[in-house]
């Protein structure tokens, strides 16, 4: 029987009343991995910035090595031997590698302030190896791809070799061999004691690498016991507290015979080449591609924000498209980005002025130009209500305080307010959970049944499986191969999508 | 091939300012032959050496995503404090020693607001230098002080045949430098200017920082303050005013963002000190009307911040990820 490193007991908080978490317990022993899931606002971050020491519970204890555990600040949780790997990486980019590794203990040659460069570069080389990452010290971090940042990342947790280490979504910016690299190398520390507690969505991933599941939903442990003999049914259900025989909601709709969206040998040099498809009225069509397959390059090409070389985008049959996001939208095009913190949202602005941000002119008064706010709010509510926006006072708080489902859904309403011919969708379900993700899927549809081209990129297979009527597969650039909906099977939309590519 | 023009154009992208450097050093030469002196290079150097110490503090500010709107007013009070207190008889020692205590002071001042009440650095220290502007003025009662020979003897001393001010100028470059590039403080200082909150997460003491590169700019303004008065001779109601736009100027031609977190003062910073310097010579070498020189000044350094900004987006583009290498035309099928 291994030794039990971490326990919490009993631990609660709440936020202005509202109560974050009730009575959590559960423990992490040696060599063990933990997983621990939960819809997006079940208290997962609340619990895991407690043991961080970002917050304080407001009741219960933590033991550590049955010692009584009470972290003030995040240092306190990093000399107790508890390292991160947050979803939102740490690092500074416009400083190497080894600066990264080493900003808040830098060692010093001899008794100067100076720091010892040699000794920091010999150190980081070795951190990196650990990682199987090959490239020099000095790379500043900005120049590496979100896949080997998260492993710098990793290289930095593991070097002060931690007791317990906690991932939080390490993998939604991996591909699927580095998130099999990860793989290997969470079992690598397990079979060296390490105590590990995985947080994620992905509930695959939590059934190949958990040895014991714990679920969190509305701040309470619902659900608990080992992986084997857990299903992924009985996590979802666990998560929601209902049972959602489906993941997708059911097409009630069929595509209809008119063009909507049309691309035609659209090119650009670096990025997308001879990109040619057709988006008709009512349809949903799904873009799967690899990382850096030029999935996201080739929507804000589409959209305008960034320019192509040759080819024509027309939209609606003859309005060309593709020049800039003002033209797109004018000819009823919206994009929603796969980036809702950085570029759908206005984080700090209350969520009806998010929503209304693009069709601020259509409310202004003719002759003043100023904004009619009722007649505007009137319709930000209604699209609210539409999504099941669950939001407190729209005109009061900001996306900030919604959850991850909640927050795509005002990037959602905000094109809906357009009324868009087309819309494009880039990875719209990632980091939401499975209910807010069942219910984006439900929006989708429905404005496919209203006549809307939706275009949806995505890197879960699954999802344009169960939500697309076609798919397209990208690969370096270019569209390889389409498969209609008869013709879904994961193993051959996976196979086209790692054409040409050494696997 | 193609690549090889690539690297070479990134390469000179990356050094515009030095490439500019250059191109305005051969214009002005080429318009005035008495340019290329070396009592001329003297001069420049000499007389950029107090700007280019407040642009060093600058750039440190700067690079935190800060600015310190309040050196040319910190300049005039520590410099006009210790004119009239030298005029009554106060050793010069002990009286420089005080005025880079009030910068110091100064410098505080602006941290304890920007770090403990939390008010933007741009109101802050546009705050300051109303203030201390004022200060100054009641203290000289608005009137131009001189100073004592003694004072400019100091100012045009030679050391192994450098003026002292190119000399100071050095020391303090090189101990910048030397805090940005070797020590934790300076990779900290980049750190917090990338993104204050991750600073904060990854366990770093942002407010430390912050209130140590404020003092330092105050600090750095004194001694500025001081060696200009030690060129100049004497302190008039205008002392300093217009300097902290020299010095901001200074480390963003140089290449230091004001966003924070990318930048150096070698040789971004002195580069950028002596360009503004050469120009403004180089405009008196030329004879340009008195009142067009300031507008001319300003609109190279215009032209130079926006070459820079085009620079960016070059540079972004061109180290762009590709997804795809392009054959050539001929070869797509």
């Amino acid at each position: 029987m291994s030794k039990t490193v971490l326990e919490l007991k009993n631990i609660s908080k709440s936020f202005f009343g509202i109560a974050a978490l009730k009575n959590v317990e559960f423990s992490v022993k040696e060599g063990q991995v933990i997983s621990l899931i939960g819809e997006n606002g079940a208290g997962k971050s609340t619990l895991m910035n407690i043991i961080g020491g970002v917050l304080k519970p407001d009741g219960g204890e933590m033991k550590l090595q049955d010692q009584n555990y009470i972290p003030n600040t995040p240092k306190d949780a990093a000399e107790a031997g508890i390292e991160f790997i947050h979803q939102e990486l740490n690092l500074f980019p416009n400083l190497s590698i080894a600066d990264n590794m080493f900003i808040t203990k830098f060692p010093k040659v001899s008794q100067t302030p100076i720091i010892d460069k040699a000794n920091i570069r010999n150190h980081t080389k070795e951190m990196l190896q650990a990682v199987d990452l090959k490239v020099s010290p000095d790379t500043l971090v900005e120049n590496l791809s979100p896949g080997e940042r998260q492993l710098v990342e990793i290289a930095k947790a593991i070097s002060s070799d931690p007791q317990i280490l906690i991932f939080d979504e390490p993998t939604t910016s991996l591909t699927a061999k580095e998130t099999e690299r990860l793989f290997e190398l969470i079992n690598s520390l397990r079979t060296r004691g390490k105590a590990i507690i995985y947080i994620s969505h992905i509930l695959a991933d939590v059934m190949n690498i958990s040895d014991e599941i714990v679920v969190l939903r509305d701040g309470q442990v619902t659900d608990k016991g080992l992986k084997k003999d857990f299903t992924i049914d009985r996590m979802i259900c666990s998560m929601v507290g209902r049972d959602i025989k489906q993941l997708y909601p059911e097409r009630k709709s069929q595509p209809t015979d008119e063009i909507a969206l049309k691309l035609e040998n659209v090119s650009q040099p670096g990025t997308v080449h001879n990109i040619s498809f057709e988006l008709n009225k009512g349809e949903v069509l799904g873009i799967f591609g690899l990382m850096g397959s030029g999935r996201s390059e080739l929507a804000r090409i589409i959209f305008g924000l960034d320019p192509h070389e040759t080819g024509k985008i027309s939209i609606d049959g003859d309005k060309v498209c593709g020049i800039s996001p003002k033209n797109s939208i004018e000819n009823k095009l919206a994009f929603v980005t796969e980036n809702r913190r950085e570029e759908g949202l206005l984080m700090d602005v209350s969520i009806a002025e998010n929503m209304g941000l693009v069709t601020l002119t259509k409310y202004a008064s003719k002759l003043t130009k100023v904004i009619k706010k009722t007649s505007l709010y009137d319709q930000v509510k209604k699209v609210g209500e539409l999504l099941k926006l669950k939001s407190g006072d729209i005109e009061k708080y900001p996306p900030k305080s919604l959850s991850g489902g909640n927050q795509q859904k005002v990037v959602i309403g905000k094109w809906l307010m357009t009324s868009p011919k087309v819309l494009i969708v880039d990875e719209p379900t990632r980091g939401i959970d499975v209910g807010a993700k069942y219910e984006v899927y439900s929006i989708i549809n429905d404005l496919a049944a209203q006549g809307t081209g939706v275009l949806m990129i995505s890197s879960e297979l699954e999802e344009l499986m169960g939500t697309c009527d076609r798919i397209l597969v990208m690969n370096k650039g270019e569209i390889i191969s389409e498969f209609s909906k008869t013709g879904f099977t994961q193993k051959n939309i996976m196979r086209a999508a790692f054409r040409q590519d050494a696997v | 091939m193609k690549d090889t023009v690539n690297k070479l154009l990134l390469t000179l992208l990356k050094n515009t300012p030095i490439m500019l450097f250059i191109v305005i050093f051969i214009l002005f030469g080429i318009l005035s032959p008495k340019f290329f002196s070396y009592t001329n290079f003297e001069n420049i150097a000499t007389q950029a050496s107090y700007v280019g110490i407040i642009a060093v503090g600058m750039t440190f500010i700067l690079l935190t995503g800060g600015i310190d709107l309040s050196v040319g007013s910190i300049m005039y009070v520590s410099a006009a404090t210790t004119g009239v207190l030298i005029a009554k008889g106060m050793p010069i020692p002990i009286a420089l020693c005080l005025a880079l205590l009030i910068g110091l002071v100064f410098g505080a001042v602006n941290a304890f607001a920007i770090v403990k009440l939390k008010i933007l650095p741009f109101v802050v220290t546009l705050s300051t230098m109303v203030a201390g502007r004022g200060v100054g003025l009641s203290i000289t009662e608005s009137r131009s002080i001189m100073l004592p020979d003694t004072i400019t003897k100091i100012g045009s001393t030679r050391i192994i045949g450098i003026p002292l001010p190119i000399i100071i100028f050095a020391i303090v470059v090189g101990v910048a430098y030397i805090i940005l590039a070797k020590t934790t403080l300076g990779r900290q200082i980049y750190a917090t200017g990338n993104d204050v909150e991750a600073a904060k997460k990854a366990g770093i003491n942002t407010d430390k920082i912050l209130f140590t590169i404020y003092i330092l700019s105050g600090l750095f303004a004194a001694l500025g303050g001081i060696i200009s008065v030690a060129q100049l001779g004497n302190i008039n109601a205008g002392f300093g005013s217009g300097d902290e736009f020299d010095a901001i100027a200074a480390a963003v031609l140089g290449g230091t963002s004001l966003f924070g977190g990318v930048g150096g003062v070698l040789p971004g910073t002195v580069i950028g000190t002596v360009l503004i310097q050469m120009i403004q010579a180089g405009l008196v070498y030329l004879q340009v009307n008195l009142y067009i020189q300031p507008i001319i000044s300003a609109g190279i350094i215009f032209l130079a911040v926006f070459l820079d900004s085009i620079r960016d987006a070059k540079i972004n583009k061109m180290e762009r990820r590709k997804i795809r290498t392009e054959q050539a035309p001929a070869s797509a099928k």
